[in-house]
């Protein structure tokens, strides 16, 4: 192999995308020529200084919204559960109490619903605004007294940096009116919000995956806090994140 | 609202593509925003070419829709741009550069927070630079160093053999590397 092979091949090398064979040819090109292996080092160097996650952009909600839109509405059965309220109140020659109990299961989907998207209308504002974070920092030790005298409860923040999610800091948010615990965390150049609200004599819920507006989030209920993992890694990357921040929280 | 909307299986078929492609939404807009010149032009790439890959969405055969939709969104470009001055990148807007020559206020012997805002600026720079290569070296520095595509989906990307886009891409990587040094004036990338 010569130089110029070399410095192309190399590229390859640094990018993984090398069959052994082929990266074994280049290796030994490198361990005999100081130049090439000048280069490499300095490739991968700069692709270290490289940060995607600062580099990409992410899409304004507008557009989002825009988008979707202009796709067509879901199946009006399951959108529309007003006409399926109406339709029990008009035909309520049946059990009124079960209608009635039937009413406050729907109306708290509706309300599920709406924090739904007011955690990911959360979740979008800290990118757009560069308001990632009120204390940037990967110390859990600095991240978690931030938050003493801010709420009325002390939020976990864990280290998951080791299992391959980067703790970024900490940030104070708003949920439903009410402040909530916002740590952040990266996963290669998805951000994950995870929000952490009081939730006073609730017993644990296990964890539910729903998906809006393209983003996954998953919620559960522990040791009295309403959490909600947000992000637009796929829904297995999510599960895993919480089901890791949940063993570490247990230990 | 959906009452007049579509049938149940479009509804359906709306409903699985969103699925599978609004999670990419923020990938199509990066490569919109650092192959056309205006905010506006890339949201207007971006809406069309969801509005297209929606469209053909009958003719999607599985596998990975991130490198589909790239292309798709790569066509809109050049379609709609081509031979046009705006299919080239312009620096960030005026408050965005005032920004980034702020002294940051944290303070810069911590450790981590640190990086991250020290950073900001850094890459403030790595996005002007990138955005200043010529087209055909910005996609694949884009696909493959901020949307994260093997050199197979590249390829997929921009319509060309795997031979091409290594060169491009040591090329480019060459070109972005000797121009950040110009910039930071020969620190320690």
């Amino acid at each position: 192999m010569n130089c110029e092979e070399a410095s192309i091949l190399l590229h390859a090398l640094i990018d993984g995308e090398l069959d052994a064979g082929h990266a074994r040819d280049v290796e030994a090109h490198i361990a005999t020529c100081p130049n090439c292996a000048a280069k490499l080092r300095e490739f991968q160097e700069f692709r270290n200084a490289m940060t995607p996650a600062r580099l990409l952009h992410t899409a304004p909600m507008s557009l989002r919204s825009r988008i979707e839109g202009k796709l067509p509405a879901r199946r009006a059965a399951r959108s529309n559960r007003r006409s399926v309220i109406k339709g029990f109140a008009v035909g309520a020659t049946a059990s009124a109490l079960a209608a009635s109990g039937l009413l406050v299961m729907v109306m708290r989907t509706d309300d599920e619903r709406r924090i739904l998207g007011e955690v990911v209308s959360a979740h979008l504002r800290s990118l757009q605004a560069q308001h990632l974070t009120d204390v940037p920092s990967s110390d859990q030790h600095m991240v978690k007294p931030w938050f003493n005298g801010r709420l009325d409860v002390a939020p976990p923040v864990i280290d998951l940096t080791a299992q391959g999610f980067t703790l970024l800091g900490g940030r104070l948010d708003y949920v439903d009116a009410k402040p909530v615990a916002a740590i952040v965390y990266r996963r290669r150049v998805h951000v994950i919000n995870l929000f952490c609200a009081p939730a006073p004599g609730s017993s644990k819920r296990k964890s539910a995956m729903e998906s809006l507006h393209g983003f996954n989030v998953r919620s559960w209920t522990e040791n009295g806090l309403n959490l909600w993992a947000v992000s637009d890694i796929n829904a297995d990357e999510l599960t895993e994140f919480g089901e890791k921040f949940e063993a570490a929280l247990r230990q | 609202m959906a009452g007049g909307a579509a049938n149940g299986s479009d509804g359906g078929k709306a409903e699985r593509f969103k699925e599978l492609a609004l999670p990419h939404l923020d990938a199509i807009y990066t490569l919109a925003r650092y192959l056309l010149r205006s905010t506006s032009d890339a949201d207007d790439a971006v809406q069309e070419c969801y509005l297209r890959a929606f469209g053909h969405f009958d003719s999607f055969r599985g596998g990975p829709i991130k490198p589909w939709l790239l292309a798709i969104l790569r066509n809109v470009c050049h379609a709609s741009y081509a031979g046009n001055a705006r299919l080239v990148y312009a620096a960030d807007t005026g408050s965005e550069l005032d920004n980034s020559q702020a002294k940051p206020i944290w303070r810069e012997d911590s450790e981590t927070p640190e990086q991250t805002v020290l950073r900001r600026h850094e890459s403030e720079t790595m996005r002007r630079l990138i955005g200043e290569l010529p087209a055909e070296f910005r996609e694949v520095i884009v696909l493959r160093e901020i949307n994260d595509l093997s050199y197979r989906d590249i390829a997929t990307v921009i319509a060309a053999p795997i031979g091409t886009v290594m060169s491009r891409l040591a090329r480019g990587r060459k070109m972005l590397r000797d121009a950040w040094i110009a910039a930071e004036g020969g620190g320690s990338p």
